[in-house]
């Protein structure tokens, strides 16, 4: 039963992840990548990675992917010159990522990683700590060095954020008395000699 | 919970928490402190180099739960880097303000990436070091985007990130491989899962080829080196300054901790990838730099081919061999804050120096400057007595008693055909007649004896080596 569970989420995944790069319209590609990351969920529960999972949904699904939808549906993104060159790259490309494939395969796979060779973990008893209480014990004693760096990594991304997207208002006009007392006539007006022109 | 060694940790912390003060003392007294974020960050790094000058451990030790590490590699390492970032800061100012764009961002993001080169220098765990490398390279990736009305900055910005990105990734997953196998992130126990020969090699071999990869990304190895010319050439000059100087001792310390601590006892297989990384990285280096007549593009070639010859001196896979290219990198990062920080000083408002007509009689128009240029450039070329000589000398003399003779002899060939271009500038500003009458400039002082004191160290060094070298003889034993 697990098992067919675990193939039929992942087959969603793989078709969903094809889908997010071979489709046309971006908001649909949006829409695939959010199908993808909850089948991947999906597998997590299967790893009993109950709290992992859950975090991806809220976070990724219900936070990410919607304001990337925003965006995706406020830009004109035209489709045409990002898919440009898309189809002469992909005979070579398929080539070069079925190779890597095979070749990853040939390492990575049942032989090294089967069942044989790697048992799976046996699962935890049902009375067993969670993982959300496992996570927690070491989030903030063990790891905390890496979780200071990871909050300092995402200040990071709002600085730079703000340093360059921020533009200071230079649209709003507004009074300086200060110059206004002592601006002279000839700063407003200036007269400019022009020799007299003829139509030929 | 372990803090028994916190105190270790306390520039890390100074320089972050000062970032945030700077922060926000430049979000509200921006108007009547004129330039005070410049002066804070001086003042932090600094700071923070006497915090770490101060700290003396004399073995290493590791803290918080095997995250970090305190060596003499470590404390020497982040001490050069506060000294490479400060001159970086000064050197950048008068280019900053003529460019409008000197705003606390700039130093802000500068320290951020700093602290993530400090974190990487004491990583020793899988998570602390990815995560000094992403603090790093996001700052980076801004800073070069910072000037955001030129399209070749946000081109370079664009490549710098996209590729950046796939060489994390490819980083990411020879970790989580290597993570799968050994069971652990902690680098110690890592080398002793491996050291017992129970894992099957080839897939620690898979897992290493995927971390080689990320790490020849970072660096600019050939055949993963396309990002480099073009983000050294589209970027601000100040900000090509800073990524061609300081992240290269991070790189450094990143091999160490990988290559070295980590998966050391794979030793045989990552020599032949380095060996493979370096030629490429020395030939195409050397070959390419001469027909480029930017100087910015030039020094990004010269920047591969100086990797190369890093990279020599890793894989002879002895302490010596490291130590050699640690001086290397030092020396590296020096000859670079010249050259750049020359072209900065050539800049003015509204005029970008960067091609090699820009040089065309430098000696008549300021013969100091001119002189310290040549100082660096004939540096860079390895031409005796500079700095130069004896970093490349270091290398390869490690690489000769390593048993790597042809090796060696391919090296000197290459840096003969280098040594060209590095003349052609020399020839430049000594033989040829200025094109333009560009104005004398006048640099503000700190800048000038700055400069001048970075040519003075690499021809004073030059002459006396030994005590580099035996600095880093001293951090790496």
């Amino acid at each position: 039963m697990v098992q067919f569970i675990f193939y039929l989420f992942a087959t969603v995944l793989i078709f969903a992840a094809v889908r997010v790069i071979t489709v046309k319209n971006p908001v649909h590609a949006a829409l695939h990548l959010v199908l993808a990351f909850f089948s991947m969920a999906a597998i997590w529960l299967l790893l009993e990675a109950e709290f992992l999972a859950i975090a991806l949904v809220l976070v990724y699904v219900g936070a990410v992917m919607v304001l990337f939808l925003f965006v995706v549906m406020m830009l004109d993104i035209n489709v045409a010159t990002v898919s440009e060159g898309f189809t002469r790259y992909l005979s070579s490309g398929f080539l070069v990522g079925l190779l890597i494939l095979l070749e990853m395969v040939a390492v990575v796979g049942s032989h090294h990683f089967g069942l044989k060779a790697m048992p799976a973990p046996t699962p935890m008893a049902a009375d067993a700590v969670v993982n959300t209480v496992l996570l927690g014990n070491v989030l903030y004693t063990e790891y905390v060095y890496p979780f200071e760096l990871a909050a300092i990594i995402l200040l990071v991304a709002m600085v730079a954020a703000i340093a360059l997207v921020m533009r200071p208002k230079r649209w709003s006009k507004y009074v300086k008395p200060e110059d206004q007392v002592v601006v002279k006539a000839q700063d407003r007006l200036t007269m400019v000699k022009m020799t007299a022109e003829k139509e030929s | 919970m372990n803090l028994a060694n916190l105190h270790l940790l306390l520039p890390e912390i100074f320089v972050l928490s000062m970032a945030c003060v700077i922060l926000l003392v430049d979000a509200y007294w921006r108007k009547c402190l004129h330039g005070i974020a410049y002066q804070l960050s001086q003042a932090t790094l600094v700071g923070a180099l006497l915090f770490t000058a101060f700290i003396s451990v004399k073995e290493p030790v590791i803290a918080l739960s095997g995250t970090f590490v305190w060596d003499s590699m470590a404390k020497v390492l982040k001490l050069f880097i506060y000294v490479i970032t400060f001159t970086v800061f000064l050197y950048s100012r008068q280019y900053l303000i003529d460019r409008n764009l000197f705003k606390g961002e700039f130093f802000v993001l500068g320290l951020f990436a700093m602290a993530g080169m400090m974190v990487m220098v004491s990583a020793h765990h899988f998570l602390t070091l990815y995560l000094g490398l992403e603090l790093l390279s996001l700052s980076l990736y801004a800073m070069v985007a910072m000037h955001r009305d030129s399209a070749q900055a946000s081109e370079a910005a664009m490549k710098y990130f996209v590729l950046g990105a796939l060489a994390s990734g490819m980083l990411l997953y020879g970790m989580s491989i290597i993570y799968g196998l050994t069971g652990s992130l902690d680098l110690t126990t890592i080398a002793g899962v491996i050291a017992e020969n129970k894992i099957e090699p080839m897939l620690l071999k898979f897992g290493l080829v995927f971390i080689l990869i990320g790490l020849a990304f970072k660096l600019g190895a050939v055949p993963f080196h396309m990002w480099l010319p073009d983000v050294y050439q589209g970027a601000p000059t100040a900000v090509t300054l800073f990524i061609s100087s300081a992240p290269k001792l991070a790189a450094f310390a990143m091999l160490m901790r990988l290559l070295v601590e980590g998966l050391g006892s794979l030793n045989v297989d990552w020599q032949g990838m380095l060996l493979f990384l370096s030629v490429l990285s020395m030939a195409l280096g050397n070959i390419v730099a001469i027909a480029q007549t930017n100087v910015k593009r030039m020094l990004a070639y010269s920047t591969i081919s100086h990797v190369g010859f890093l990279l020599l001196g890793m894989l002879t896979a002895k302490e010596a061999g490291y130590a050699a290219a640690m001086f290397y990198t030092m020396v590296y990062t020096l000859m670079s804050l010249g050259a750049f920080g020359l072209l900065l000083l050539l800049s003015h408002a509204g005029f970008e120096a960067e091609n090699l007509n820009d040089f065309k009689g430098l000696n008549r128009r300021q013969p100091w400057y001119a002189l310290i240029m040549m100082i660096v450039v004939l540096s860079m070329a390895g031409v005796p007595p500079m700095l130069g000589f004896w970093a490349k000398w270091s290398v390869l003399s490690q690489v000769v008693a390593g048993g790597f003779m042809w090796l060696a002899v391919l090296a000197v060939l290459f840096s003969v055909i280098g040594a060209f271009y590095y003349l052609r500038i020399i020839k430049l500003m000594y033989f040829d007649a200025p094109t333009d009458n560009a104005p004398v400039l006048k640099p503000s002082a700190d800048i000038h004896w700055a400069l001048t004191l970075n040519g003075m160290v690499i021809l004073v060094l030059g002459v006396l080596p030994e005590s580099l070298m035996t600095v880093c003889r001293v951090a790496l034993s």
